[in-house]
């Protein structure tokens, strides 16, 4: 199978609805397929890479264990939108994974490349 | 004498992806207080795009946040904005009984 570059653009807080288990089973599940998977998380799904996270206690399901396996999946590529940090006082020492910050008009660029955009 | 306490208000949605906070700080009448649960726990946060606009609320209004909610999505011991009351679940349901009524902002 011919393989395309996908960009998972992740805006969902992780427990105000499933939105954001469904984008990490999406961008899995075309990892798995062998395509070339990029994660973007910008707006409130920054909020889903935050350290000491305890959805345990909510008893919802836990995405950090899965994000600390990305490279399982062969998924290397992990891009937070550095203005979307700022704009809810988080920096990148607050985040669970080491991450590549970028700007929103470098993001946007990507956005324009890549041959396949998935967001919610 | 006190004034007897009036709205609870509560709100469950992040205010950077909704405009339920902002819409329910504007209906904040004498007396009312707000109760920032689930997702609405966000606002919380200090040196945000919010956190002017909820300090400026915390002058004239009881601000609680609910601290399971803060636990839960990795933001318990993080600094608060200013006058924010931590609570738990048994004082959420002591404000909602003391209150004389609940606004619930979806």
């Amino acid at each position: 199978m011919a393989s395309k570059r996908f960009l998972f653009v992740n805006r969902k807080a992780p427990f105000g609805s499933g939105q954001a288990g469904e984008m990490l089973d999406a961008a899995l599940i075309a990892a798995s397929f062998d395509q070339h998977v990029h994660l973007a998380f910008l707006d409130d799904g920054v909020f889903q890479l935050i350290k000491h996270q305890r959805p345990d206690t909510l008893e919802q399901r836990d995405f950090a264990s899965t994000f600390l396996d990305l490279a399982e999946y062969d998924i290397d590529h992990v891009w937070v939108e550095r203005d979307s940090l700022a704009e809810r006082g988080l920096t990148e020492t607050d985040l669970l994974i080491p991450v590549t910050l970028v700007d929103r008009a470098t993001l946007s660029r990507m956005m324009a490349d890549i041959d396949v955009v998935i967001s919610a | 004498m006190n004034t007897p306490p009036g709205v609870l208000h509560t709100v469950n949605k992040s205010p950077f992806a909704s405009a339920s906070l902002e819409s329910c700080l504007r209906h904040l009448s004498e007396g009312a207080s707000l109760l920032l649960i689930e997702d609405g726990v966000y606002a919380a946060l200090t040196g945000s795009a919010f956190s002017e606009r909820l300090a400026t609320a915390a002058r004239q209004h009881a601000l609680y946040v609910l601290g399971p909610d803060l636990e839960a999505r990795g933001l318990a011991g993080r600094p608060l904005v200013d006058g924010l009351q931590i609570v738990d679940y048994q004082d959420f349901v002591r404000l909602a009984a003391e209150h004389a009524t609940v606004h619930a902002w979806f």
